[in-house]
């Protein structure tokens, strides 16, 4: 809270040295990201959060530094690590400064690279990347850079949360896991099957596939599988079209077990979901939303909701991005050189209004948080999503999950 | 064994809803040497008309009025579109549905937005109609193969048995001596792309509820269908048949059954090389048919263009 006081202050100060200064500036954040194709839902709705948060959260507030609003400018990716580049040399020739990007960790491996060489190059125009979902452990392992910081929590804590809750129902003898076929699908399957061994030895993994990215039509033919192997529970990183239509497929064709899932809300899939995925889909998360965080959070939701009355907030930590990166600026004192910005964010303890403390972690720029397993239901809803009466309910909570875990990351801080 | 059984079943119906697409196309395909890009995009249209009818009205009267919209639209499209597009030749033809079907993207996202629709299976059919050693078959799948081979059978007694279909039929292989023979040929072509469309149109109301219904459902669907019609042979009914049912069963069991190449190799007699992880075909070695399940189909059909390039059951050689 202390921060967000502090911010609160410090905005409403320049509200008034603001009315008098008229050289406020616009500090733009580049979100690169899929607008088109199977992920354009996924990708759009990220953008609507982002724009609500910077608007709602700093430009209303009189922006930071005396003045200086977000603006937050959207760049199609059509999800191709490819087309990424391209855009983010858009964004740099724009002028912009700081890069966001969440969906698939081929693009962030792509794109946290790429940013690393263009800072070495070009000291004068360099930029930060938030990811704010990428959670292929690597980027803030072997391939972590000082410019890149991950707010969501890793598929390795997120997977490690998981299995506490998994390991911990005496019912689960059995365990299917399957996954896109790219380097975050391979990263939850190594996961699962270490940290599932490790606690629980009696627990069988039956199956463990990778179908393609983005490419499947009819997922029935995985379900059968999946039936067929008696397996108890199903444990998928899912996301987008893939994650409904896999859903989809397994509760049609007779499976009984849970299905413990990374992504498995919103973007109108808790609506087609519905009564069938009821109590059957668990999905790993930071951020309380039932029951919810905080006041604040209850205000910001609603304010949200009155904007975009389609719209749910389903990456609560998208308002962590753009807090933390205010204040970052503010205690700066700069926005324009991002390393004394990056250095404020590294280490930056901060409140979130969804409940819990943010940690950044300073050797891996790796973001500690509360993590929650919630399940799929129609019950005990404060914030429904896609306003189907179904949402996502804390059964467990996983207080500043992974604090202690190891990192491979070397961080080599600029001179 | 069991096994084997249910995805028989799960390749039919993916068979068959591929059957529904294919069947408009080729009909199109052959008559106007029109490859039609948007053909997927109307099928997506008939996926959101009934969903936007089934909120109102009820699943059944989306089932009804949805196709019928789709091909209305479609013989409007051809009508005021393509006939006019027609006299410059086939390439702008071609543009021309290809632009057509990134409008229909755009504009269902501009309607509805990107997110998944909350289309659902009509309750009536929301059971399981039976199950084999634990795998439960929706009675939805079962309505969905009774609609196919419905449309199926209707298709061929019009187009085989009725005058209509022995002109159109004519009209496939020599439209011009149908013309001087005094058939309104440009009225059947706007008829069978209407027709062609509104089968589209009957896929995407089925198949919505089950696939999804999202403005990407269109781009995933597209290219294997004209997959499937170079397989059957262009102008063919029953070559769209056997191709889309082959295509089915291939991908189903394909995904079905983890075979590794490894075996594969090793069963006509080649040795796994020693050192597996420094040879330079590794990636050869260790796929698996789940991961190129849903690239058989483009082998298949390059090795039919290379051995029997009329298709299956094609018969005009152009």
């Amino acid at each position: 809270m202390k921060n967000i006081t502090k911010l609160g202050v410090v905005s409403a100060l320049s509200l008034i040295v603001g009315a008098s200064a008229s050289f406020a500036e616009t500090i733009k954040i580049a979100f690169i990201d899929p607008l088109s194709g199977p992920f354009a839902s996924t990708g759009a709705n990220g953008l609507h959060q982002f724009e609500f948060a910077s608007d709602y959260m700093v430009n209303q507030k009189g922006g930071v530094l005396g003045g200086d609003t977000f603006e937050v400018v959207g760049f199609d990716n059509k999800i191709s690590p490819k087309e990424s580049l391209i855009q983010l040399q858009v964004a740099i020739d724009q002028g912009i400064r700081y890069i966001v990007q969440g969906n698939s960790s081929g693009v962030a491996n792509a794109l946290t690279e790429a940013i690393d060489k263009h800072n070495r190059r070009n000291p004068d125009s360099r930029v930060l990347f938030l990811n704010y979902a990428a959670v292929d452990p690597a980027l803030t392992n072997e391939k972590c850079n000082f410019w890149h910081f991950r707010f969501d929590a890793n598929a390795d804590i997120k997977m490690d949360a998981l299995t506490d809750v998994i390991v911990a129902d005496e019912n689960i003898k059995k365990v299917y896991i399957i996954g896109q076929d790219y380097s975050f699908g391979k990263a939850v399957s190594d996961a699962a099957n270490k940290m599932l061994g490790e606690k629980r030895d009696d627990i069988e993994v039956v199956g463990d596939e990778l179908h393609p990215i983005g490419k499947v039509k009819d997922f029935t033919p995985y379900a059968r599988k999946i039936v067929a192997s008696g397996a108890d529970a199903v444990i998928t990183g899912n996301w987008g079209a893939d994650m409904l239509g896999l859903g989809k497929a397994i509760i049609d064709n007779g499976f009984e077990g849970p299905i413990y899932t990374y992504y498995a809300a919103g973007s109108g899939m808790t609506a087609a979901f519905g009564e069938s995925g009821k109590g059957r889909i668990r999905l790993i998360s930071q951020g309380s939303i039932n029951p919810i965080g905080s006041e604040e959070a209850r205000a910001t939701y609603e304010a949200f909701e009155a904007k975009y009355p389609d719209g749910n907030i389903d990456q609560s930590r998208i308002f962590n991005v753009i807090g933390m990166l205010a204040t970052a600026i503010e205690e700066a004192g700069t926005a324009d050189d991002v390393v004394a910005v990056a250095s404020k964010l590294e280490g930056m303890e901060y409140d979130s209004m969804w409940g819990g403390k943010l940690f950044m972690r300073p050797q891996d720029h790796q973001l500690i948080q509360d993590m929650h397993v919630g399940v799929h239901t129609d019950e005990n809803i404060d914030f429904d999503y896609d306003q189907s009466g179904f949402g996502i309910v804390n059964e467990s909570t996983i207080e500043m999950a992974s604090m202690d875990s190891p990192t491979t990351c070397e961080m080599k801080r600029p001179e | 064994m069991d096994l084997i059984l249910v995805n028989i079943i799960d390749g039919l119906v993916t068979g068959l809803l591929l059957f529904m697409l294919s069947a408009g196309l080729t009909l199109i395909f052959s008559m106007m040497g029109v490859l039609n890009f948007a053909h997927a995009s109307f099928y997506m249209l008939g996926a959101y008309f009934a969903y936007q009818i089934s909120i109102a009205l009820g699943f059944w009267m989306g089932l009804l009025l949805a196709p019928l919209i789709v091909g209305v639209l479609g013989a409007g499209v051809e009508r005021y579109g393509l006939r006019r597009v027609h006299q410059y030749g086939h390439v702008p033809e071609l543009i021309f549905t290809f632009g057509l079907a990134l409008l229909i993207e755009e504009l269902v996202q501009f309607i509805w937005g990107k997110n998944q629709m909350a289309y659902f299976v009509p309750d009536a059919l929301n059971f399981s109609a039976f199950a084999i050693a634990g795998n439960s078959i929706p009675a939805y799948k079962i309505f969905m193969i009774f609609i196919s081979i419905a449309i199926f059978i209707g298709l061929l007694y019009i187009l085989t048995r009725t005058r209509v279909g022995m002109i159109i039929q004519a009209a496939l292989s020599y439209p011009r001596t149908v013309e001087a023979l005094g058939h309104n040929v440009p009225l059947i072509f706007m008829g069978v792309f209407g027709v062609g469309t509104a089968l589209a149109g009957v896929a995407g109301v089925i198949a919505g509820p089950v696939l999804g219904t999202f403005p990407g459902m269109a781009f995933v669907l597209g290219s294997i269908v004209f997959v499937t019609i170079v397989i059957g042979g262009l102008g063919s009914l029953w070559g769209a048949l056997v191709a889309s049912l082959l295509i089915g069963w291939i991908t189903t069991f394909a995904k079905s059954y983890n075979i590794e190449m490894a075996d594969i190799l090793n069963g006509i007699g080649i040795g796994t090389p020693e050192n597996l992880d420094e040879s330079l075909f590794r990636d050869f070695w260790t796929i698996t048919s789940p991961q190129i399940a849903d690239i058989l189909p483009y082998i298949l059909m390059v090795l039919i263009l290379i051995f029997r390039p009329s298709g299956l059951f094609g018969k005009r050689h152009s």
